[in-house]
């Protein structure tokens, strides 16, 4: 499986022209994106979940970014998809990959991203009472927060 | 996800909300009437304290009591960032605070001192807070670097707290990102300095400026 022959197939199955720079970089339309997860797992061997994380294009809604590896081939598949502005509800990619777990985690501490299907979605990294997102970007850092701030 | 309601609790008064060391013994002079030992003692300094220059005991008290307090400091072993690794590059041999009698002892409730390095996030305040509350008093507090002193470069960051006096009362701020071994040893002689000022008023020595000696 080359980039490529990955490439081909990305174009196939999605009809998405997938950019080649130095991985592949597919964006998806959000009810696509564990779709896309399953046929990237399963017939493009991307075994490996590299990391999860997300953007916030305020006005333009946050961005939803996963890169997943094959390991053998070399292959690197960069997924992203745009949430619609104001909306915060993502598909989890848990059912397909045990890592995605804390990174989605770790998403909806920071961004407050709500992955749909994910297990145990908590706070991981913030104390659970913590107010707001603090990587959005309409997050006021220096607001009074007792005690210690 | 369901957030529990906190359950209130009045925790004990501490150390850093009483006013001075007379407010904080009359806290705790609470003790049965029926008590012997006590009652005796307590009737044999009243004794000393109305003889005629019976003053003159109790100062030279002081004097010793500030004395041996200033020359075994113990820090208690509590690293946070990168400044610790100075901490314990302090506490080794090349630097070797042990000849102030400083040792690193692995219990707050040993220690006289408490010196916090490195950078104070909002979820770990509360447990400093805690350390420091275990800590049997009269305690002490080095800040060590920037971060404990202000923040530092991360006093913008959401989730740091802005210099760890928010938290609990500091004696001597040693700047430094981090400092060397050598300022925190300085540090650690104006610590014993003000030591040796502790009066029975419970005034403490003035905390050094965070930027200047």
């Amino acid at each position: 499986m080359t980039a490529a022959d990955a490439r081909a197939r990305i174009q196939e199955r999605f009809g998405v022209d997938a950019v080649a720079d130095g991985g592949l970089g597919v964006t998806l339309p959000r009810d696509r994106w564990q779709e896309f997860a399953r046929f990237a797992h399963d017939e493009l061997g991307c075994r490996y979940f590299n990391w999860l994380s997300a953007v916030d294009w305020q006005d333009q809604g946050l961005e939803v970014l996963c890169r997943l590896e094959n390991l053998d081939a070399p292959l690197v598949v960069a997924m992203r998809t745009r949430l619609p502005a104001g909306q915060t509800r993502c598909p989890s990619l848990t059912s397909l990959y045990r890592g995605a777990n804390w990174m989605e985690r770790e998403c909806y501490d920071m961004f407050g991203i709500v992955f749909e299907g994910h297990p145990d979605l908590r706070r991981i990294l913030l104390s659970d009472d913590w107010e707001g997102y603090p990587l959005r970007k309409d997050y006021a850092v220096d607001t009074p927060l007792a005690p210690y701030r | 996800m369901e957030v529990k309601p906190p359950v209130p609790q009045v925790p004990p008064p501490v150390w850093s909300e009483f006013k001075d060391l007379q407010e904080w013994e009359k806290y705790h002079q609470s003790r049965p009437s029926d008590d012997k030992t006590s009652n005796a003692l307590a009737s044999i300094a009243d004794a000393i304290h109305h003889m005629p220059g019976g003053w003159i005991v109790t100062t030279s008290t002081d004097k010793i009591f500030n004395w041996a307090r200033k020359s075994s400091i113990w820090p208690v072993t509590f690293g946070l960032a990168c400044c610790a690794i100075e901490m314990m590059a302090t506490f080794a041999s090349r630097f070797d605070v042990e000849r102030f009698g400083m040792v690193p002892w692995a219990s707050p409730r040993h220690s006289d001192l408490m010196i916090v390095s490195g950078t104070v996030t909002i979820k770990m305040a509360p447990m400093l807070k805690r350390i420091y509350d275990q800590m049997p008093d009269p305690k002490w507090v080095v800040s060590m670097g920037s971060c404990a002193n202000s923040g530092g470069p991360f006093r913008h960051g959401y989730h740091v707290v802005k210099g760890v006096d928010r938290v609990v009362p500091v004696d001597v701020y040693v700047p430094g990102c981090p400092p060397t071994p050598d300022s925190l040893m300085y540090g650690l002689l104006k610590l014993q300095a003000q030591v040796e000022e502790f009066q029975k008023t419970g005034k403490r020595g003035a905390a050094s400026d965070p930027g200047g000696a």
